[in-house]
């Protein structure tokens, strides 16, 4: 009887450490050394795997970041406070995290635009879009008929004089106009940006000069007055590099037709 | 070797006595990691490898160590040990040599560690009387049968997904009637492999 249960115990026992000394082997001479760091980093990202950062999720961005010379301001859900964690613990000076607002790349007034058809059916940008891409003549503009305007959970969007406007104040950077807008003229641009295009249009300037008196003509004044060059023109249409700009507004100020306009700082 | 037994019995475990939907065992990965098709085909895959590992480590604990010894009823408790040391031995060995391989299972290995169906395999060889190439056979079949459930599954939830469910059935209810259903049509193989053998 008691031979049994000695046996039982035993069998169990045994069998209990050689698994125990198996597996420590292996984890001693097969164990991959995990770098603690990019643990502990990862830890602190939010997990949204948003992609926002630019790399493959939250494990790539923790990765990166464990490597080094990566910013730490580059996830947008967490927002300031995880870039102040981050660095905290990566021993590197925190950077605030850039938020972005979204601007609607288009001037195109009644005033200064031409109109190729009148249009008389269903007011919504999307169908207007259908129908030979709208009445306008330049066939880059807004319409305006809102169509951004009446996704925009904040109500930051409205359409002034023909042209749908942002109110940067209220926009939360949902980017919901920019995935509705049937131009596809809306855009997230960083929220200290001083200076942006207004126009769309990538006709020639000949061309856009027809249609619109304030389009871009891609005299490529700006390019070559920007002293950072942070701005080029690419396919008629100035673009601007927020990475390398100051906001000295020296672009601004060449514009012939006035395409770039100067946002008040915050 | 008879090699029509060893036919009938991969058929079977397959078809007539499918883990899942015949004898309802691990029924918690089958309703968790079956909503996408390649998660399933995962999981099945590292279920067939897992099942034909433990079978083959513990068929010979049985016969040498606990038959002679008089211990059969230390089974089930030193079949969880063995199966949960060789899985955590496998997921440390697949890291090293075969990351590939182990990015693709790695996710689901731990979850087998201790599932039912691996457990019920291995048991099962033990109370049906078979032998090691029987054994091996039979855990092959299992596992076959695991992943043809898993993915048949997958289809099935793909379809509820996309179909309007009333309020009340949404999510798990409606899951797990349709499994009944998946489940009430695999009693359909019942007398298929006996007559085909007959």
């Amino acid at each position: 009887m008691f031979v049994n249960v000695i046996l039982a115990v035993a069998v169990l026992l045994v069998t209990g450490v050689i698994a125990a000394i198996i597996l420590a082997l292996a984890s001693h001479y097969f164990g991959i050394p995990v770098d603690e760091t990019v643990h502990k980093v990862r830890a602190c990202l939010p997990g949204a795997n948003c992609g926002a950062c630019g790399y493959t999720g939250c494990d790539g961005y923790a990765e990166a970041l464990a490597a080094g010379g990566v910013k730490t301001n580059l996830c947008i859900p967490g927002g300031s406070e995880v870039s102040k964690s981050l660095a905290e613990m990566l021993g590197v000076d925190a950077e605030d995290v850039v938020k972005f607002k979204a601007y609607v790349h288009c001037n195109g007034t009644p005033e200064a635009t031409e109109k190729s058809a009148e249009y008389d059916g269903l007011l919504t940008c999307n169908a207007m879009c259908l129908s030979c891409a709208g009445p306008d003549a330049c066939k880059y503009g807004c319409l305006g008929c809102g169509d951004c305007a009446s996704v925009c959970p904040t109500h930051a969007i409205c359409v002034e004089d023909g042209v749908a406007r942002v109110n940067p104040d209220r926009c939360i950077s949902c980017g919901l106009c920019v995935k509705t807008c049937p131009k596809h003229i809306i855009s997230l641009i960083p929220e200290d940006a001083r200076v942006a295009v207004i126009c769309s249009s990538h006709d020639n300037g000949a061309a856009t000069r027809k249609k619109c008196s304030v389009g871009c003509i891609a005299c490529r004044k700006c390019e070559k007055t920007c002293p950072y060059g942070a701005i080029t023109v690419e396919d008629n249409l100035a673009k601007i590099d927020y990475e390398k700009c100051t906001g000295c507004g020296m672009c601004a100020e060449v514009c012939p037709v006035k395409c770039i306009a100067v946002r008040k700082s915050n | 070797m008879d090699y029509k037994i060893l036919i009938y019995i991969l058929l079977t475990s397959v078809f007539v006595n499918n883990y899942v939907l015949q004898r309802f065992l691990g029924i918690c990965p089958f309703l968790g990691v079956s909503k996408k098709l390649d998660q399933a085909t995962g999981m099945g895959i590292s279920v067939i490898f897992v099942m034909i590992m433990a079978t083959a480590a513990t068929w010979p604990v049985q016969k040498y160590i606990l038959e002679p010894l008089g211990l059969g009823y230390l089974q089930t408790i030193l079949f969880i040990l063995i199966i949960a040391t060789l899985v955590q031995f496998i997921e440390i060995a697949l890291k090293k040599f075969i990351p590939a391989l182990h990015k693709s299972l790695g996710v689901y290995l731990p979850l087998i560690t201790t599932n039912c169906a691996v457990l019920g395999v291995t048991i099962n060889n033990i109370t049906d009387g078979y032998n090691f190439i029987e054994s091996m056979v039979s855990s092959l079949g299992c596992g076959l049968g695991f992943l043809l459930a898993m993915v048949l599954f997958s289809g099935v939830r793909s379809r509820i997904e996309g179909s309007d469910v009333p309020e009340a059935f949404k999510g798990l209810p409606i899951t797990l009637v349709a499994a009944s259903i998946v489940s009430l049509a695999f009693f359909g193989f019942g007398g298929i492999v006996d007559n085909l053998f007959a």
